[in-house]
C-alpha cells in the first residue's frame, strides 16, 4: 500500500512490515519430516496393496491371521503411523495456506492434531488386539 | 479465507473502445484501466492499433496508446530492451515484460493486458511493489563480511562466480512472484521466488561471510516454507532464471546443516 492508502493507524514503515515477528527458526522439520513419511509410504504402501491384494475373497478367519503375523503387523502399524503423521503435516499446511482468519486457523490446526493422534492410536489398538490375541 | 473472488468494487466493467481509421494492419488491445481519482471500478479498455505503423513489441503498442490514442493511459516503462524491469505486467495471461514481449507470439485474438496479479493497484497497469521492495531490503541485499576488509578487492575464482550464474541476473520485475499462488495467499508473510532467488544469490557468493545468519533469517515456515514447488515462477521469468531451483537450493542447505 502506499502511504496515502495505510489506514491511519498504521504508520509503520514498510520494512518494519516485512520483517513482521522475524523468523520461527523451524520448518526445516516439518518439510524433512514430510519426506521421509512420504518415502516411507510409497514403500509401505506397495507392501499394503499388495498383501490387501493377496486377501481378496479371503474368509474373515485367513485375514485375521495375515494381520496377526508379526510381519505383517508391524508393517501394518508403521503404515498406519507414517500415513497419520503425512496427513497432518500436510493438511497443517493446507490449513495454514488458506484459512486466515486467527481463531478459525488455530481450531483447525489443534482438531486435526487430536483427531489424527485418536485415529492414529485406535488403528493400533485394533492391529495389537489381532495381533496379541492368542 | 482466501477469497477467491474481486470485491465489490473491483469488479471489472466494459470500458471504452477506441477504433483504429483506416488502419493497414489492425490489432486490437484489451486494457485493463483504473484510477484512484474517480470512485469507479475498473474497467477494460479497448484500442485497435495499426501494426504497420507500430514497432514489434507490446510495449510500443501500449506507447503507441499513449502517445496517439489515450494520453490517460497510465504504465510503467524505462529501458525499453528488459534490463530494468518496469515494464512488468500481465499480457496474453502470462506475466511478462512488456518490451521483450512480441505482439506476433501473443496469441490469436485480442491481446489482454493487465496489472500483475493479485497486487494493490496504483493506476492502471502500475502495481504497488512497495511490499516487495520492503521484503528485498529484509534479506539484506549486499555482501556482509566478518573478515577485516582488505586493501583489494575480495577475489573469487571462476568457478565461484560461475554459481551466481542464472542468479545475478534477476532484475526484480517481481513477475515470479506475483504468479506464485502462495505469494497471492501468503505475501505478507511469504518472501515470494524473486526475493528467495535473491536471498540464495547471497547465500552461495563465496565473498559472503553471512551464510548462517542468511540461513537462519529464512528458515520460517511462512517466509521460506510457503514454497509448494508451484513451479509458476520458473515458467513466467521473462528472463529465463529458475527460482523454484534456487528455493529448492536453499531448502536443501537448511537440512544440510542440521547434520
Amino acid at each position: 500500500m502506499s502511504a496515502k492508502e495505510l489506514p491511519l493507524k498504521d504508520r509503520r514503515d514498510p520494512l518494519k512490515v516485512a520483517r513482521g515477528l522475524g523468523s520461527s527458526q523451524s520448518g526445516v522439520g516439518h518439510w524433512w519430516a514430510q519426506r521421509m513419511t512420504a518415502a516411507a509410504l510409497v514403500l509401505l504402501g506397495v507392501w499394503f496393496v499388495v498383501t490387501v491384494l493377496c486377501l481378496l475373497h479371503a474368509d474373515y478367519a485367513t485375514a485375521r491371521a495375515a494381520v496377526a503375523k508379526p510381519w505383517n503387523a508391524l508393517l501394518l502399524i508403521a503404515f498406519v503411523l507414517s500415513m497419520f503423521w503425512h496427513a497432518v503435516l500436510g493438511l497443517q499446511v493446507v490449513v495454514e495456506d488458506y484459512v486466515h482468519t486467527r481463531w478459525k486457523e488455530v481450531l483447525l490446526l489443534v482438531a486435526i492434531k487430536f483427531l489424527a493422534v485418536l485415529g492414529a492410536l485406535a488403528s493400533v489398538l485394533a492391529v495389537l488386539r489381532i495381533a496379541l490375541t492368542p | 479465507m482466501a477469497e477467491f473472488s474481486l470485491p465489490k468494487n473491483s469488479k471489472i466493467q466494459p470500458g471504452k473502445h477506441f477504433p483504429a481509421k483506416d488502419a493497414k494492419k489492425p490489432r486490437t488491445f484489451r486494457v485493463y484501466r483504473w484510477s484512484p481519482d474517480d470512485g469507479q471500478n475498473p474497467r477494460i479498455d479497448t484500442y485497435e492499433v495499426d501494426l504497420a505503423a507500430c514497432g514489434p513489441m507490446v510495449l510500443d503498442a501500449l506507447l503507441k496508446i499513449k502517445n496517439e490514442i489515450d494520453p490517460t493511459l497510465t504504465l510503467r516503462r524505462s529501458c525499453r530492451e528488459g534490463i530494468c524491469g518496469s515494464c512488468a505486467m500481465n499480457i496474453d495471461g502470462t506475466n511478462t515484460l512488456a518490451c521483450t514481449r512480441a505482439i506476433e507470439e501473443c496469441a490469436s485474438g485480442d491481446v489482454k493486458i493487465y496489472p500483475l496479479p493479485h497486487m494493490q493497484v496504483v493506476k492502471d497497469l502500475v502495481p504497488d511493489l512497495t511490499h516487495f521492495y520492503a521484503q528485498f531490503a529484509s534479506i539484506k541485499p549486499w555482501l556482509r563480511t566478518q573478515s577485516p576488509a582488505p586493501d583489494r578487492e575480495r577475489l573469487q575464482s571462476p568457478e565461484e562466480r560461475k554459481k551466481l550464474d542464472g542468479l545475478y541476473e534477476c532484475i526484480l520485475c517481481a513477475c515470479c512472484s506475483t504468479s506464485c499462488p502462495s505469494y497471492w495467499w501468503n505475501g505478507e508473510k511469504y518472501l515470494g521466488p524473486a526475493i528467495l532467488l535473491q536471498a540464495y544469490r547471497w547465500i552461495v557468493d563465496s565473498r559472503d561471510e553471512a551464510t548462517g545468519e542468511r540461513l537462519d533469517d529464512l528458515e520460517d515456515p511462512f517466509k521460506l516454507y510457503r514454497c509448494h514447488t508451484i513451479m509458476n515462477c520458473t515458467r513466467t521469468c521473462p528472463k529465463g532464471l529458475n527460482p523454484a531451483k534456487a528455493i529448492a537450493e536453499i531448502k536443501k542447505l537448511m537440512v544440510e546443516r542440521r547434520g
